[in-house]
């Protein structure tokens, strides 16, 4: 739970960031994550082939710098291609987002047309930091906890990126340039700052949460091009249940949206058999709502914010 | 080049397109793709009424959509007696009580003063009202989904004639539209978005979840049909004497043996041509019926005010329009358009298999229509509607050959070359951005533009 709330708050770190700067709402960036990922898979069945890894930690970590390389580049070129012209144009946002339309079709046919549509597992290492088993009998209790390495690596290099984004954006020249900029177009232009570069910036940015969030996530799941196109949901809801065009808020979105995903999905019906005496236990899997709703817990997050602080939780762009 | 110059020469050449699969690969291939084409025309008027007229950005088209097959299945289906009798009372108590939780929620909603109080009210009468609801929809549920699941499993439909259904999946449509607009209606574009493309989610998730109304992942197979089946042609004399006249040269020289094989496999052929003809015929009927109908709409005041709305929502309230109003009104028609065309859809297929929707092929497929072809010119989407599903399916081919072509100087093993061919299949979706890319970037008003009338002096 807190790993798919992490992963979620790194994807919508960079929904966020783009929508702070850019100004628009991008959907292509499930299928830049799936973008990131494929190279990041590639390079590790190389890495695999030629017998060089990292032991106990997944190969695909050292194949994630080349990744994150190749997917800024790629995002770049988008840029430069696409979003550049309106920009110049100063277009309405919806124009923006069709666009992001036409290139989410592109990335999600580069993806396909080189990887194929199916799962892909490319997890290796040592798979649980925990087993089962293990943590029975480490502490005599009679459930067991597992800790997949995946999870440990998710919720820590999260953490990290999240200190080193926030310490960029609050310290550097470059990173309150970018905050300058979102927050007042016009007078960041007028103090001299390169709008191009702060677009870079952003796009680079963008272009690393979205390849570490998608590897991490395809480490602890699988690879599919689909489910990555999914994923732009439950993104969204999180950058703007937390406040959009504000990181923080991201993160917490990212959080509150997998909470309520897996709070309202999950089967409570181990967890009730120790509440209640023996024979009250139900048949069903005391579910709220079956696990092919998370999709409707997301929206549904998404629409009381809406509607009741359109702002999101913590005060992000009005709109 | 004057605009119906062009918009005659661009249906030239998508007819010459049609022509060229006709005899280059096969008619029957041709037909089925003139079907679908005509679909997809439909649907991208529904999308051009919302976007091109109003500029609602509803990226929720296939959940409409599959409102339409649902009413597909829900009007032809032969009624599941037993499964009324199983589940029927507790589901009816159910639906009443979903029904009386949802009107004492919003009639608390508007009643009680703001505060705390008023949360702990409307939490208080959603969870009693869950729970309630529960209690009856749960076991009605249950008992439906055991009656015979291999077969039914479910509450079957009212055993009308299936062509019902497609006024029937306009209905379904415009009312899902109804409650969504209320909720969304009032966000700016992108949340609009958003917003619509979770509700078309959610809606596949219930038809792939709630077994008792429509089987779920198990389809629906075998709906009626509007058009009579290839069986019953090729036993029915009528149709027999009409394939031996319409081949009359062909059989003549032929001698009497072989005449009745190649009469049977004339027929066989035929009856195949015929069916998707029927099809075809009725699609155009409702194509020309919405198109007419769009057009009129759009150039008669309210089309203009429409217009005005989309183009300078504050000066056009400022007139005195009701602009929330009138945009809760134009998203409902053109959702119902897009319900129309997904039960027309499903009536063509025969099945409904919630598995197969697919917000890329139902949704933005749609909207690369309406933005290819032109957004605000109806006969734009129109064409837009033909042109993008043919290179939708075309592309494939040419992409296989194109591969063939481009790596014929490798092995036949080689394995690069398989993948490239295994793979060709997906070069479509990067042919659908490129194109879209290409048509905003060079070409914003798409092939067919809207047309505005010269200012009168």
């Amino acid at each position: 739970m807190l790993t798919y709330g992490s992963q979620l708050a790194l994807g919508a770190l960079g929904i966020t960031l783009i929508y702070g700067i850019l100004r628009f709402a991008n959907f292509a960036h499930g299928d830049l994550m799936a973008f990131g990922t494929m190279v990041t898979v590639l390079m590790t069945w190389w890495l695999q082939s030629i017998d060089v890894g990292l032991a106990p930690l997944p190969t695909a970590l050292l194949a994630l710098p080349v990744a994150i390389a190749i997917t800024i580049v790629m995002a770049l070129l988008i840029d430069k291609s696409v979003f550049k012209f309106y920009r110049k144009k100063r277009s309405a946002p919806a124009l923006f987002v069709i666009a992001s339309i036409g290139v989410m079709f592109v990335l999600n046919g580069i993806v396909r047309f080189i990887i194929g549509p199916n799962d892909q597992r490319f997890s290796d290492g040592e798979r649980f930091i925990i087993k089962a088993r293990a943590f029975k009998q480490m502490t005599g209790l009679n459930e067991g906890l597992a800790i997949k390495v995946s999870q440990g690596l998710t919720i820590s290099i999260a953490f990290l990126l999240v200190v080193a984004l926030f310490w960029f954006l609050q310290r550097t020249r470059t990173g309150k340039a970018m905050r300058a900029y979102s927050d007042n177009e016009d007078l960041a232009l007028l103090s001299g700052i390169d709008p191009e570069r702060v677009v870079m910036v952003t796009w680079i940015i963008t272009a690393t949460l979205a390849t570490i969030a998608g590897t991490l996530y395809g480490l602890d799941k699988s690879f599919k091009p689909f489910t990555y196109f999914q994923l732009l949901l439950p993104l969204f809801a999180a950058a703007i249940v937390g406040g959009i065009g504000n990181p923080l808020g991201a993160i917490l979105g990212g959080y509150v949206v997998a909470f309520s995903e897996v709070s309202i999905t999950y089967a409570y019906k181990k967890f009730l058999k120790y509440l209640v005496p023996e024979n009250w236990e139900p048949d069903g899997l005391v579910q709220f709502l079956s696990t092919d709703y998370k999709f409707a817990v997301s929206f549904i997050i998404l629409v009381l914010v809406l509607l009741i602080r359109p702002t999101g939780i913590l005060r992000g762009r009005v709109i | 080049m004057n605009n119906a110059q062009r918009s005659a020469l661009s249906f030239t050449v998508m007819a010459a397109l049609l022509m060229v699969v006709g005899f280059s690969q096969s008619w029957p291939l041709m037909l089925t793709i003139l079907n679908l084409c005509l679909i997809s025309a439909v649907m991208a008027l529904g999308v051009n009424i919302q976007w091109g007229y109003a500029g609602l950005f509803n990226v929720g088209t296939m959940g409409f959509a599959a409102l339409g097959g649902v009413a597909a299945v829900l009007v032809s289906k032969a009624p599941v007696p037993e499964a009324w009798a199983a589940g029927g009372s507790n589901l009816f108590v159910g639906a009443l009580l979903f029904a009386i939780t949802v009107a004492a929620t919003v009639i608390a909603y508007r009643r009680t003063p703001k505060g705390p109080l008023k949360v702990l009210a409307l939490s208080g009468i959603i969870i009693i009202g869950i729970i309630a609801t529960r209690y009856f929809f749960d076991p009605a549920i249950a008992d439906i989904e055991a009656v015979n699941p291999a077969v039914t499993g479910y509450l079957g439909g009212l055993g009308l004639p299936i062509l019902f259904s497609w006024a029937a999946g306009g209905l379904f449509a415009a009312g899902a539209a109804w409650i969504i607009g209320k909720i969304t209606l009032g966000l700016r574009s992108d949340y609009l978005a958003i917003a619509t493309l979770g509700i078309s989610e959610i809606i596949i998730a219930l038809l792939k979840n709630e077994d008792w109304l429509t089987r779920g992942v198990k389809n629906v197979a075998g709906l009626s049909r509007p058009v009579p089946y290839e069986v019953d042609l090729q036993k029915s004399d009528w149709f027999i004497g009409w394939t031996e006249w319409l081949n009359s040269s062909a059989l003549e020289g032929v001698a009497v043996s072989d005449r009745t094989d190649l009469l049977s496999n004339l027929v066989i052929q035929h009856s195949g041509v015929f069916v998707k003809l029927g099809y075809a015929g009725l699609f155009t009927v409702v194509l020309v019926v919405v198109l007419s109908m769009s057009v009129m709409a759009l150039n008669s005041p309210w089309g203009r005010m429409m217009r005005a709305i989309r183009d300078n929502e504050v000066s056009a309230a400022a007139m005195g329009k009701d602009v929330t109003g009138r945009r809760l009104r134009v998203f409902i028609i053109g959702s119902a358009v897009v319900g129309i065309a997904g039960a027309m859809l499903t009536t063509l297929d025969g099945q409904l298999t919630p598995g197969s929707y697919n917000p890329l092929r139902f949704t933005f497929l749609i909207w690369v229509m309406v933005i290819v072809g032109g957004s605000g010119n109806n006969l734009g989407s129109v064409l837009g509607g033909f042109l993008i599903w043919f290179i939708w399916i075309e592309a494939e081919p040419v992409g296989v050959w194109l591969i063939n072509f481009a790596t014929g100087w490798m092995d036949d093993i080689s394995p690069l070359r398989l993948h490239l061919l295994d793979s060709a299949q997906h070069m479509r979706l990067f042919m659908m951005g490129l194109v879209l890319l290409l048509v905003m970037r060079f070409n914003p008003g798409g092939i067919l533009p809207e047309v505005t009338k010269a200012r009168v002096q």
